[in-house]
């Protein structure tokens, strides 16, 4: 699915992510763990593309080099980001936003595009599971939601538009319990042998719910550590200092 | 760093020429143009003493220039006044007597007659130049007694309502370029809606410029009747050219008692190039008299088009109980200027109007929203709210608001709201990840953007405006 060698990326010559490697395979949920400032969201924001990093390494992503492919094709190719800070688009219908991602995403894929009727169909069952309020399909996009509501709404987006692979970044950071089981669930009823995960986080708490086939531990732009579920409590107790550190 | 994934600007779809011939007056503005003007189109006297009062005017005036957008002189005798494809000498009485040039040119517009006179239900009156070609549907508006000509057709078959109306709204004394086109007007499209009755169709009057060095002077007329209903609908387009095209036309409207007019404006006229060169000047006079108690007016315009668009579609409203409403999109990208926005003159007691306003800037483009809210001291009891949004793309554009607010009557209230927001690079991203390419996310932003205004527009062309939207902003992000 996923095959990263090497990757640096800097940020006005400042290196954040240095000898970065990481495999993911189909089927397999990955979290991605460390302090403030280790490169967690640099991680996420190259592998979809955002603007403003120098990157240098080599990320193929289903056998084609990602580095290479424009934003929206990345995404049409099925790369999703759950953002940790979801954009507020003023005057645009989320209902609106959502049709025109999937129908665009759609016609790329050589389906069908959804008429409006089909739409609201597909996502009157979606938003019940997530506890979403239909009203909130009628209102700008991301203007004025809760910090709850915005979070949800990217697990809706990420539903709606089956990637193959889904990056959350911080998605449980500011939810509560309730919310964040939601999210979990959101992400669970998702899994399969061909869609893979990569979870941003910085607490153990989310992987209760999901359960990650790998946790890494990131320092100072590297890998500093890979295990299995288990290394996420461990981590809790120690902090990541003393993770870094020991062997 | 950035891999820009957008295609060149897409070339001005509309910008091609009819190879077409033509009768052109001579060069200039003299009397003796406004005459052969007068002369060909067979008017009356009173019609060419008017004009020539319009001209003897126009000499002791100057060309205003306190508005944003500069341009360099005009040589106004470097003009063509008059210019008709040769095959409309004899008017033709029914679309298949057409040149088929022109109907063939009309369908690369998108504006199919024959289709149009039987299928969508929308009236057409073509404009070609300096004049009318086709009128659709008139058999039909007949019927309802519905008046819906060329100009000049009214003024000799109808000249009681043209003499009682023609210069009421704007008088030939207004400015320059309203006397201007007093002085020179070739065509343009007559409608009266007689009392009591509701008109069944969209009207629709659609310009098009193809000569060059030519000037277009057009007239519009509309009076509703006591009672009545219309909704007009005017669409333009013009070739690309090096030179700057002038474009000075009147609009006048007069809503009896209790009538309404609904006017859209769609206009795309060629903008220039993306360094600036040629495009239409776009100077218009569009004015509607609320006259009537209990009467409306409501100006829709979205201005995607011209080098400059300078104009300020108002309502007098001198009836009580009248309304006045004025929803404007300004789309300038590249190196095109808007200095645009309304007036309402409240005169009438428990007067309303309402005004909003948004206006989009990418590349060098500057966008001025200029607008007048005056209450005079006898209209008690009214009512103004005023919205002016401005969406900046790029760091290059600028944006500007200019109200103008008298208030001489302490029963009424005046609100001016106005917000300036820009794309941001972020939003364009959130997009982007969600499989939208640039242009599709700006087409999407802006529309939101827009979305209270094309609300407005007749359903017909609010699907056609939306693309509209869209393709006049292709290339500004990158």
């Amino acid at each position: 699915m996923l095959q990263i060698t090497n990757l640096s990326a800097s940020i006005d010559d400042k290196k954040i992510l240095d000898g970065f490697n990481l495999k993911i395979k189909p089927g397999e949920v990955h979290a991605l763990m460390g302090p403030n400032g280790s490169g967690k969201s640099t991680l996420a924001n190259v592998l979809t593309g955002k603007n403003g990093y120098q990157v240098e390494g080599q990320v193929l992503y289903q056998g084609k080099d990602l580095l290479n492919l424009p934003i929206e094709e990345r995404a049409q190719n099925g790369l999703f980001m759950a953002f940790q800070y979801p954009l507020e688009i003023a005057g645009v219908n989320t209902n609106n936003f959502l049709k025109t991602s999937l129908n665009t995403i759609r016609k790329v894929r050589g389906l069908k595009e959804l008429d409006s009727l089909d739409f609201l169909n597909l996502i009157k069952t979606k938003i019940k599971k997530l506890k979403i309020d239909e009203k909130m399909l009628n209102r700008q996009l991301n203007v004025g939601f809760s910090g709850g509501e915005k979070k949800k709404n990217e697990i809706l987006q990420m539903i709606i538009l089956e990637p193959k692979l889904a990056i959350l970044d911080e998605t449980d950071s500011g939810l509560d319990i309730d919310a964040m089981k939601i999210v979990a669930d959101g992400v669970n009823s998702l899994r399969s042998k061909d869609r893979s995960f990569l979870i941003i986080t910085h607490y153990q708490r989310l992987l209760d719910y999901i359960k990650p086939d790998f946790v890494h531990i990131l320092v100072d732009g590297k890998v500093a550590k890979t295990g299995c579920s288990e290394l996420a409590l461990e981590l809790e107790k120690v902090g990541y200092e003393d993770m870094a550190t020991s062997k | 760093m950035q891999q820009s994934t957008i295609n060149p600007l897409e070339e001005y779809k509309y910008g091609f020429t009819t190879d077409i011939e033509s009768i052109r007056a001579p060069k200039g503005l003299n009397e003796d143009i406004i005459k052969f003007i007068s002369n060909i189109k067979k008017e009356p006297h009173w019609m060419l003493e008017w004009r020539l009062k319009a001209y003897s005017r126009l000499k002791n005036l100057k060309e205003p220039n306190w508005q944003k957008p500069k341009y360099p002189k005009i040589d106004y005798q470097n003009l063509y006044y008059y210019s008709a494809p040769k095959s409309s000498e004899n008017k033709a009485k029914s679309l298949d007597e057409v040149d088929p040039k022109l109907i063939e040119t009309y369908n690369k517009l998108g504006i199919s007659l024959k289709e149009q006179e039987k299928l969508s239900g929308v009236a057409v009156d073509a404009i070609f130049d300096s004049v009318s070609v086709a009128t659709t549907f008139k058999d039909k508006l007949t019927e309802k007694g519905i008046i819906f000509c060329p100009i000049s057709e009214a003024i000799q078959k109808h000249p009681d309502l043209v003499k009682k109306y023609l210069g009421s709204v704007i008088p030939i004394t207004d400015h320059y370029f309203a006397t201007l086109n007093s002085a020179v007007f070739t065509d343009g499209s007559f409608v009266y809606v007689p009392q009591g009755v509701r008109c069944p169709m969209e009207l629709s009057t659609y310009f098009r410029i193809n000569a060059s060095e030519t000037g277009q002077f057009e007239r519009t007329l509309i009076i509703a009747d006591k009672g009545s209903y219309v909704s007009y609908l005017e669409g333009c387009t013009a070739p690309m050219r090096d030179e700057n095209q002038l474009h000075a036309a009147n609009v006048e409207l007069v809503a009896l008692d209790d009538a309404e007019i609904k006017y859209s404006t769609v206009q795309n006229w060629y903008p220039g190039d993306k360094d600036g060169k040629g495009g239409i000047y776009n100077f218009v006079t569009k004015r509607g008299a609320c006259r009537g108690k209990n009467s409306k007016i409501s100006w829709t315009q979205v201005e995607t088009g011209s080098a400059i668009t300078w104009k300020y579609p108002s309502c007098i409203l001198q009836g009580d109980n009248s309304i006045g409403e004025f929803y404007s999109i300004a789309i300038t990208n590249n190196y095109q200027q808007a200095d645009t926005g309304t007036k309402m003159i409240h005169l009438g007691k428990n007067t309303k109007s309402k005004i909003i306003s948004k206006a989009v800037s990418a590349g060098h483009a500057d966008n001025t929203y200029r607008g007048l809210v005056r209450i005079s001291s006898k209209a008690s009891n009214s009512r103004n709210y005023t919205q002016c949004d401005s969406l900046l793309m790029g760091n290059k554009c600028g944006a500007h608001t200019i109200p103008y607010i008298e208030n001489k009557n302490s029963s009424s209230n005046v609100e001016h709201e106005a917000t300036t927001s820009k794309i941001s690079e972020e939003q364009l991203f959130y997009c982007n990840q969600r499989g939208l390419n640039q242009e599709e996310a700006v087409g999407l932003i802006v529309n939101g953007f827009c979305k209270e205004v094309l609300q407005q527009l007749p359903m017909e062309f609010a699907v056609e405006a939306q693309k509209l939207v869209g393709i006049s902003l292709e290339g500004s992000v990158g």
